[in-house]
């Protein structure tokens, strides 16, 4: 019988949320690595039971835990990223340069082709590769070095690559988002990189259209039109169709175009699901109500979906990598808050229910479909 | 033999319970010390120190005999009742947080 995994990360440890696929009763497990920072856990789609987590803390720094059974037992693999040669410096938040220095692994991306490759988004800004399964780290050093990297500047959440995307029909085309300097592709496997900037307005920066040095929050596609690019951006949310050559802003009627986290309907390229948060300086949901806005139409025009979620007296954020889908026949989807809950719908988003309240924190959430 | 004591959560990846004998060779150093820890436990490798600088993580401590040795030269020689096992090395996690 088909079912969902729905793996959390939280501030605390990580939980493992399991269901059938009526999605109705739910087992809760954890928390996992108690007391560690669990950034983010992606299974493999090649071998669901293959799953990877980032585990850290200030004290303690980063472990690389995983899994080889779907999240019954774990160990720890490699945890050494050093970057590839000299890194130099990038931009700190006063201007001056500051030198390239690990702090965690914030995104995990399994490889869509091979479950014992895995790429890991860094703080500071960096892409990592592994080909043994989370035993050794290589940089895709390129990245760092296309010219610019000496003028990144962190965003308040430190410098991080936080989000990457591999292409479902070409292997070797990449796309990462970093905070603050925008998205970046790859066509030759992480080789050579370019910025894919254009159209990104951001009124915090000294030149509004810059080619890098935007504050991208996330980006997300679906598998079957892989060209076509959804952004939540610190403020507006956008949308390509050409891979992310050019960016037009699909907010439309959103109450709020700030946010951290955007996705996409498992089986309706065209139907986009953010989260709406005041701004920049106040992260909660306008009113206070926690409203998800979906659009059917690929952007602009908006629906606000609030069956099941509170409406009044709501202060919670909904970070970056805090929503996912599932790929049942009616899509499922997911999203955990800063408030320690984790709301899912079994109905594209006309109604949501709590699958647990009370987490720490929730860092991120992934699901996996299971056949 | 010497008498080392870790953290909750390093006692929980290295996948031990209590306080660690370890044989140290000398002279005994903090330097020395945590290379026998890091040998015996690759587990806790980049856990204490950078891998690479090999500088004690910013909230990690060590404590001795009633003193923070944290910010002694690695390569000190430890007191003699760490050398001797009447003493152990504690490694710490800062205090921090509200």
């Amino acid at each position: 019988m088909s079912g969902v995994r729905v793996l959390v990360g939280t501030r605390k440890g990580m939980f493992i949320l399991t269901s059938d696929g009526k999605r109705k009763a739910w087992d809760v497990k954890g928390p996992l690595f108690e007391g560690w920072e669990i950034y983010h856990a992606k299974g493999s789609t090649v071998d669901p039971n293959r799953i990877y987590a980032s585990q850290n803390t200030s004290w303690f720094g980063q472990i690389l835990q995983r899994s080889n059974d779907g999240g019954a037992t774990w160990a720890p693999v490699g945890n050494q990223f050093q970057y590839d040669g000299v890194p130099g410096t990038h931009q700190w938040y006063d201007g001056t340069p500051h030198p390239w220095e690990f702090a965690r692994v914030w995104h995990l991306e399994p490889s869509l082709s091979d479950a014992d490759t895995v790429l890991a988004g860094v703080e500071d800004a960096a892409l990592f590769r592994s080909n043994d399964g989370g035993d050794s780290w290589h940089e895709l050093s390129g990245l760092r070095e296309i010219g610019s990297g000496a003028s990144w500047q962190p965003g308040a959440g430190g410098m991080c690559l936080h989000t990457i995307l591999e292409s479902p029909i070409d292997a070797k085309r990449i796309w990462v988002a970093i905070s603050s300097a925008g998205v970046f592709r790859s066509d030759d496997g992480g080789v050579s990189w370019a910025p894919k900037n254009n159209g990104l307005h951001s009124e915090g920066i000294p030149d509004e259209d810059a080619s890098v040095g935007h504050c991208v929050h996330r980006i997300a596609l679906h598998p079957s039109r892989p060209d076509t690019l959804f952004m939540q951006k610190h403020w507006d949310v956008l949308r390509s169709d050409d891979a992310g050559d050019n960016w037009v802003e699909i907010s439309g009627n959103l109450p709020s175009d700030f946010g951290f986290t955007i996705d996409v309907h498992a089986h309706e390229p065209e139907t986009v699901y953010v989260v709406p948060i005041t701004s920049d300086s106040v992260h909660f949901p306008p009113e206070g109500k926690l409203r998800v806005y979906r659009s059917r139409s690929g952007g602009n025009e908006w629906e606000p979906l609030t069956k099941g979620l509170p409406q009044e007296n709501c202060y919670v954020d909904i970070l970056r990598d805090a929503m996912a889908v599932d790929s049942l026949d009616e899509c499922g989807v997911y999203f955990g808050t800063t408030g320690g809950q984790v709301y899912a719908s079994a109905n594209a988003g006309d109604s949501w229910e709590p699958i647990v309240r009370d987490l720490p924190a929730v860092l991120s959430v992934e699901v996996q479909t299971l056949a | 033999m010497i008498r080392v004591v870790l953290p909750a959560h390093l006692k929980t990846l290295a996948k031990v319970s209590r306080e660690i004998e370890l044989d140290v060779p000398a002279p005994l150093t903090q330097r020395s010390v945590i290379d026998a820890l890091e040998a015996r436990y690759p587990v806790l490798l980049g856990t204490i120190r950078d891998p690479l600088t090999q500088q004690r993580r910013p909230f990690v401590r060590f404590f001795a005999c009633e003193e923070d040795l944290s910010h002694e030269s690695p390569d000190a020689v430890l007191p003699d009742a760490v050398a001797s096992g009447a003493e152990p090395f504690f490694v710490i996690g800062a205090m921090a947080g509200g």
